[in-house]
């Protein structure tokens, strides 16, 4: 019997939509709040004692009094306390899941149901301050002390940036043709619009005393051995360079990607109109990832796009924000279906997803009911993996990180790491500013004890 | 519905809700479009002798706003009429003829001599108006020629000029009082023995609003120097209140009738005004601030009061509250209270312990069994209210009386009115003991 699979070429195409509707579509998720705007929902912070806010914060900027200093005009003050604990504070307020972080134990919410925009607070802060100023920071006097930093994203630029104000001489040794890690190549392009993230990478180095080479991949052109015999110090920052594989059949078709690439040259894309997409679209996976792939794809003009998970809604990674907002712009989200087979003949046609459902020890299983999906692209959303090679069997890992103590410090007394490499804490941008600026203070401990 | 018809001095309004004399009840077109929104009558801004005066051409006004640019505080140097005493006094005639069944009262200001006084109240007689005000409040600028407030902070004065007025004229006489004076009750205590039918209060505030933090001058600035205005609008209400109770209960003034004045933006406060003894008030910054048309909700919001409460007329709701101010060695100090947190209405902000820890007596918890958690200590709880005041959820904090044993003192509580007369500490009352 002829399945649906033979049938006809795939439908992926680019150019989908009018050159206005692109703009539209990738413009700004939360405009910037107006200066009246931002005094009026300053006024809804109660500053709060011992801030509920603060503490939620990863990298614990003192919330209440940005907000305060924003209420009394004094927005480039607010930006400064919001530096002081977090450099990469732009890029955060744009980023940051605010809904599971500071907003979610806003004092306002036990109140009234809606808490203080502190993201967009925060946005109306720092964009003031980098419209006008380069860094707030003086630099201590040269220390003479070389660090390198492995990896240019979040983790490294806090950790760089925290060493360079210590009068550091650092390095920082990046794969990729630019800084940023995945606030460059990550990440929705609605979330950080008009190239913020390279304007933010600017505005980390202008603190001086940061070197950095592009191109350079650690097991590549570097190793472990050298650069812990060429420095004082070593940072690993480099993020989680593998994908996790479906493990399902019909993986290797033409047409299913993995959604991290993807969305890298959807970021780097001169041209959006020039970006080829499915008409129908299947994302496995259900975090922030997925989110992102599933409302880009809809953006680009897909006209079907499923996100496929394989539990309930509580359990996926993305927040209900996000969720709400792939809704909000047409995807469907199934839950408790997982990957059976990718079909096609060189390129997918269907996928098939099966049921699942927990057993009596909680763990997924399939129920053996199946459902069958025409598609034209499969993205795979299932999470990143170290690669471990390069580090040469070196640093104890922990659960497929590298194992760190509260202060980022790895196995081998010279090398620290943080970010998405580093065990424990969540894969948020926040995250890896508070481990690469606090590796960066323990390393600066380190090298005068 | 209740009946919100006012008789102030015979002179009879609609409602208790006049216009005070001010740049709203400058002109013709204005006072009309004032009766046409439904306010009971107007005090036409002060009048005084030709030539008139000149006002600045730059800014005359500034405010202190809330974050939302809510207008909070106001504060003017604009002077009296700098129109001719003619056109002013046609204007009145023709208003009031056109509207008879509102009050029409009329501000004056002019040097203090009794035949300038004299002819001015001859004229304004002949409009028909129903009454007269005398500025004796205005801080700034007819003050330093010799008018206006400088008249109001001598009682000499006001008493002299009083008296000239009720000589002179058939109309009812107000006198409009400075509150930039030491003790309020002297002025209008001058005002009762010159004759005075009334007194009306308060005028505006000597101030400065601001400075200008990029060129040092004062706000408003005229060509960057500033003068310092009359401040008025919500931020005075509470100075009012209080000289407005101050002479309501003042025995050498009791029963003279009082406008009350400063900051009425709501029916709200105007009942205030009243139960302390006002019997009509009068507005300005809110109507400055609005419109006329806030007069629709003073007047449904004081009759829906009203009905709720069963009062039927003005006059059972003026100087209510009069009894219930004593001066504070008459407060009874076995009026025991302790704060109490509803821990339902709690959002767990802080901001009571942080305001008592700091501040005052460490009597409010932020961490129980591990837990950010907000309860009064009542053995350090001395019942301040100030957890009340800084709480930004309305009715999540309260007074309670205890009775008993106070947990703070370890004193019993006498059930017995006690004050401070009677108290042991006071070293007058062991005078009085000993002889």
């Amino acid at each position: 019997m002829a399945s649906q699979s033979d049938a006809g070429a795939p439908d992926i195409a680019s150019g989908r939509l009018a050159a206005d509707e692109y703009a539209r579509n990738f413009a700004d998720l939360h405009p910037p709040m107006t200066a009246h705007e931002a005094l009026v929902e300053a006024d809804r912070c109660l500053f709060c004692f011992d801030a509920p806010c603060m503490t939620a914060c990863p990298t614990s900027i003192d919330i209440p009094l940005f907000i305060r200093e924003i209420s009394t005009g004094n927005a480039d003050g607010a930006a400064k306390t919001i530096f002081q604990q977090n450099i990469l504070g732009g890029m955060c307020a744009r980023v940051c899941p605010t809904e599971t972080l500071c907003e979610q134990v806003c004092v306002r919410v036990e109140g009234e149901g809606k808490a203080v925009r502190i993201g967009e607070l925060q946005r109306f802060a720092t964009d003031h301050f980098m419209s006008h100023s380069g860094t707030p920071f003086a630099r201590a006097p040269e220390t003479g002390k070389r660090v390198a930093v492995v990896g240019g994203g979040p983790a490294g630029l806090a950790c760089a940036h925290e060493l360079a104000r210590h009068g550091h001489a650092v390095t920082i040794f990046e794969a990729r043709p630019k800084l940023g890690g995945l606030d460059e190549y990550g990440i929705a392009a609605y979330k950080t619009v008009d190239g913020f993230a390279q304007e933010e990478v600017d505005f980390v180095l202008s603190i001086g005393g940061i070197t950095v080479e592009t191109g350079k991949a650690l097991g590549r052109d570097l190793t472990l051995d050298s650069l812990r015999t060429d420095f004082d110090a070593v940072f690993l920052g480099m993020g989680l360079a593998g994908v996790n594989a479906l493990r399902a059949e019909g993986e290797d078709l033409d047409g299913v990607r993995d959604a991290v690439d993807y969305i890298a040259d959807l970021r780097q894309a001169d041209d959006l109109a020039g970006l080829p997409i499915g008409r129908r679209v299947v994302v496995i996976g259900g975090g922030m990832t997925a989110i992102d792939m599933a409302v880009q794809a809809r953006h680009l003009g897909a006209e079907d796009v499923t996100i496929a998970y394989r539990r309930g809604r509580e359990n996926m990674g993305a927040s209900t924000f996000e969720q709400e907002l792939a809704q909000v712009n047409g995807v469907r989200i199934l839950h408790w279906v997982k990957p059976g087979a990718v079909i096609g003949n060189g390129s997918v046609r269907e996928i098939e997803l099966e049921r699942t459902r927990l057993d009596e020890a909680g763990k997924v299983v399939g129920t053996g009911e199946t459902i069958r999906l025409p598609v034209d692209m499969v993205f795979k959303a299932i999470g990143q993996t170290l690669v471990e090679e390069p580090l040469s069997g070196a640093l104890t890992i922990e659960g497929g990180k590298i194992a760190v103590d509260a202060e980022g410090r790895t196995s081998l007394p010279d090398v620290w790491a943080g970010g998405d490499c580093a065990a424990g804490g969540e894969d948020l941008t926040v995250q890896a500013v508070a481990d690469g600026r606090d590796a960066a203070q323990s390393i600066h401990r380190a090298l005068y004890a | 519905m209740a009946d919100l018809r006012s008789d102030f001095l015979g002179i009879k309004s609609p409602n208790p809700f006049w216009l005070a004399s001010a740049p709203p009840t400058d002109k013709e077109y204005n006072v009309v479009r004032a009766f046409q929104a439904g306010w009971g009558g107007v005090v036409w801004k002060t009048l005084g002798e030709d030539p008139h005066i000149v006002n600045v051409n730059g800014p005359r006004y500034g405010a202190i706003h809330g974050p939302d640019r809510r207008l909070l505080g106001l504060n003017n140097i604009e002077l009296i009429t700098d129109r001719s005493l003619e056109i002013n006094l046609q204007e009145i005639r023709k208003v009031k003829r056109e509207w008879p069944d509102r009050a029409i009262v009329v501000s004056l200001m002019v040097p203090c001599e009794e035949p300038n006084w004299a002819a001015i109240l001859k004229r304004v007689e002949e409009t028909e108006a129903d009454g007269v005000e005398l500025n004796f409040g205005c801080p700034h600028g007819m003050s330093e020629r010799g008018m206006g407030s400088a008249v109001g902070q001598v009682p000499e004065y006001i008493e002299m000029v009083s008296r000239w007025a009720k000589a002179h004229t058939r109309m009812p006489v107000i006198v409009k009082l400075t509150p930039n004076i030491t003790d309020i009750r002297y002025p209008a205590r001058a005002a009762h023995k010159g004759g005075a039918d009334a007194v009306s209060l308060i005028n505006t505030i000597n101030s400065i609003v601001g400075v200008n933090l990029d060129n040092f001058a004062p706000v408003p600035e005229i060509d960057g120097k500033g003068s310092h205005g009359g401040y008025c609008g919500p931020a005075v209400k509470p100075i009012a209140l209080n000289m407005v109770a101050e002479i309501a209960r003042d025995p050498e003034t009791q029963g003279m009738p009082i406008s009350g004045i400063g900051g009425i933006t709501t029916w709200r406060d105007a009942a205030e005004f009243l139960a302390l003894g006002a019997s009509n008030v009068q507005v300005c910054t809110a109507a400055m601030t609005y419109g006329f048309k806030i007069v629709q909700e003073m007047i449904s919001g004081l009759s829906d009061w009203m009905d709720e409460k069963g009062f039927t007329s003005i006059d059972e709701i003026v100087g209510r509250s009069v009894p219930n101010i004593a001066a504070w060695q008459y407060l009874n100090l076995n009026y025991v209270t302790k704060a109490r947190i509803d821990q339902d209405l709690c959002i767990k902000c802080g901001r009571c312990h942080i305001a008592c820890e700091d501040t005052s007596h460490q009597a409010i918890t932020s961490m129980v069994d591990g837990k950010r958690h907000f309860e009064v200590i009542d053995e350090e709880c001395v019942g301040c209210n100030l957890c009340v005041n800084v709480c930004p959820v309305e009715n999540c904090i309260t007074m309670e009386q205890i009775h008993g044993v106070d947990p703070r003192t370890k004193e019993p509580i006498p059930d017995e009115y006690g004050n401070w007369t009677q108290h042991p500490n006071n070293p007058m009352r062991v005078k009085e003991a000993a002889e």
